[in-house]
């Protein structure tokens, strides 16, 4: 126990001083002959520059960070554990809650998974996937704001916050528009999407794809050649590509090493074959090349979901999800005033008309379907590198295990590498270039 | 998907599974995935054997010949499912074989490790299960180890593929398999001093008392439940 005079404990490491406040003349008088440059600072969990509840141990000698690492773990909620123990359909609303910047990604890396696992991949409808196409271009657009906005916040540059955290608002409206939810949607499920777009979403879409052409620029502006945004973001947080490959890295990390991978390139999935953009890489290896790599890659989601908008306009009432009358959610859903809930039409038919179609409605609601007995792992490119779901079924209702390979985990071993040797006030950046979002990596 | 862009990082031409023997992970009793209701048609009675898909033989057609050419030496399992390869080897072969996928193959990028816990697999509980990811050609597999419960040993592959580190730690850390020369395995998502290993299947799940009457919501495996 230490007083407030004695705050210090030996261990056999040394004497280790617990600093809560007091006065500092105190300690340093304490510190006696002992004193050096050597501290270890504990940063986190609960810090605003450190997304989420990220535990950083960081060694300092001085100013240099001689070793960093990561406490994590502190927003585990058992997801994985939890999709065991529902429906096939029920695990698209845990998943989702995962990386809470991209749930769209979380949902299409399982549905896919489980696709595969069904052997439905080639029935799933044009019109669902050009809709996962364009939510999930729309929701990449969205996370880059956040990452470029609380990246801009931790260095002092607030406007580019204020100014990101206005447009993702707008992503955020279209998508209530268009699953009822602004975040945690569970609008991608096996074999489809839970509902067709509602009238007037494509105009708001062209009208939100206008409104970026004009606003995106402002970042260019604010950013891209500000001398203090460069001396921040310069060089700082490098990772080559060898250390990149080593360390499993992927998305914008990968690509500013101009290495141009890219998933929706490379092994495309949804139907991205079809779509015309360009992969984004830059050359510099550094928080300053992931962070153009962001703004690029928004221009290049804005292409596509333009094209994606133009292919829906000519999908007017096609189907939205597989045909298998025994995967497809029985009822139609429909927005109505207070969330998404059965259509009424659907209510009418079940309750007043078709003994059987409640029969079929109750079993697939509460029992749900099949799936056979295997595993499949179909990674998709998420705004933050592979994401990924392996995906076991041993036959049942349930999963037997699902793993989310989340790249916000594997890139955020990078952490070390990234900031030793560096001041500590690089680490904020370097972490910032990762964009690890907590929710994925601790799952 | 359509016909016309299935991905070329697979081979046009695959064998099927041969008419060998499947490998059995449990099995299955009822026909309604209910179990202690009132079932009196007769089929509550019915046990039918949960069968993964059935080891390919050679040829097994494209560039799937070339990588289990390679890999020869370990003997490996080949399971070719869905449009996925997967090659179960020993887990005292699993260095080497990751060497020589990575050095030989160019598989460059490791997608990480994830645990699964198959109670019923007798002498093999615990399988380690590694995708693999060449950039140079586009290639993506599978590599499939097991540990029985009694011994849950794996060697680490943190000196083969670095990014295996926290994978690997999250794999001891949710289902107690030990990876062998990791530098630090330690509990990552887990609190420190947190007991047992939560992923395993046999991982004691909590109900929740309710305030009516001595009211439990049970845990959810032994809720009645349709699997």
């Amino acid at each position: 126990m230490s007083t407030y005079n004695d705050s210090f404990t030996d261990t056999s490491e040394g004497r280790v001083f617990t600093v809560s406040g007091q006065d500092w003349d105190a300690l340093t008088d304490q510190l006696g002959e002992v004193a050096d440059e050597r501290i270890v600072v504990n940063m986190g969990p609960q810090h605003p520059s450190t997304h989420g509840v990220l535990r950083l141990i960081l060694e300092l000698e001085g100013e240099t960070v001689t070793e960093a690492r990561c406490g994590i773990g502190y927003l585990h909620t058992g997801i994985e554990k939890n999709m065991e123990f529902r429906t096939w359909v029920q695990g698209v609303t845990f998943c989702t809650r995962m990386d809470y910047l991209a749930p769209l990604f979380n949902e299409t890396a399982y549905v896919l998974s489980t696709e595969r696992l069904l052997g439905i991949e080639d029935d799933v409808p044009e019109k669902a996937q050009v809709m996962r196409v364009l939510l999930m271009e729309l929701n990449r657009i969205s996370s880059h704001l956040v990452a470029i906005a609380t990246g801009g916040m931790e260095i002092g540059a607030l406007t580019v916050m204020t100014i990101g955290f206005r447009e993702r608002e707008l992503v955020l409206d279209l998508f209530e528009l268009i699953t009822g939810l602004r975040m945690n949607h569970a609008f991608i499920r096996p074999g489809g999407v839970a509902q067709d777009l509602p009238p007037g979403a494509l105009e708001e879409i062209r009208g939100f794809v206008e409104l970026m052409k004009k606003r995106l620029p402002e970042y260019a502006d604010l950013c891209n050649a500000n001398p203090i945004f460069r001396a921040r973001l310069d060089n700082v947080g490098v990772l080559d590509l060898e250390g990149c490959l080593a360390l499993g890295m992927s998305g914008p990390v990968l690509r500013s090493t101009g290495y141009p991978w890219d998933l929706r390139k490379t092994q495309p999935y949804c139907g991205y074959e079809d779509y015309e953009f360009d992969v984004q890489t830059w050359d510099t290896a550094d928080a300053y090349g992931r962070f153009r790599i962001r703004l690029n890659e928004m221009w290049e989601s804005l292409r596509i979901v333009e094209q994606a908008a133009d292919r829906l306009a000519k999908l007017e009432d096609a189907p939205i999800m597989v045909s298998d009358k025994k995967i497809a959610w029985p009822s139609q859903l429909s927005i109505g005033s207070d969330g998404m809930g059965n259509s009424l039409d659907h209510i009418r038919h079940i309750m007043g008309e078709s003994m059987e179609a409640l029969i079929h409605h109750f079993k697939l609601v509460t029992e749900g379907f099949r799936v056979p007995p295997g595993q499949a792992y179909v990674p998709i490119e998420g705004p933050r590198g592979e994401l990924g779901a392996h995906v076991v079924s041993d036959g049942g209702t349930r999963p037997f295990r699902v793993h989310f390979r989340d790249p916000s985990f594997t890139n955020l071993q990078a952490t070390s590498v990234m900031s030793e040797g560096g001041m500590v006030a690089d680490v904020i950046v370097a972490i910032a270039s990762i964009d690890p979002v907590m929710g994925g990596v601790d799952r | 998907m359509t016909e016309g862009n299935v991905p070329d990082n697979v081979p046009d031409e695959t064998t099927s599974p041969a008419a060998v023997e499947q490998e059995q992970i449990g099995t299955r009793s009822g026909m309604f995935g209910t179990s202690g209701t009132g079932d009196t048609s007769g089929f509550g009675g019915l046990v039918r054997p949960v069968l993964f898909p059935a080891p390919a033989t050679a040829p097994y057609g494209g560039w799937y010949d070339e990588v289990a050419g390679a890999l020869a030496e370990a003997e490996p399992t080949v399971v070719i499912d869905r449009g996925e390869i997967t090659f179960h080897v020993r887990r005292d072969d699993l260095v080497a074989v990751a060497r020589i996928l990575r050095d030989k193959l160019r598989f460059e990028f490791c997608s990480g490790v994830s645990g699964v816990h198959y109670p019923d697999d007798a002498g093999k509980e615990l399988h380690a299960v590694y995708h693999l990811l060449s950039m140079t050609h586009n290639r993506r597999i599978r590599v499939e180890t097991t540990a029985p419960d009694a011994d849950p040993r794996l060697p680490s592959l943190v000196p083969v593929y670095p990014t295996l580190d926290w994978h690997e730690r999250e794999t001891y850390d949710m289902f107690g398999l030990v990876f062998e020369g990791h530098p630090a395995l330690t509990r990552i998502l887990m609190p420190d001093d947190w007991p047992g290993h939560p992923q395993r299947k046999d991982y004691p799940l909590g109900g929740i008392p309710v305030e009516y009457k001595g009211a439990t919501i049970p845990p959810p495996d032994t809720r009645r439940s349709y699997n």
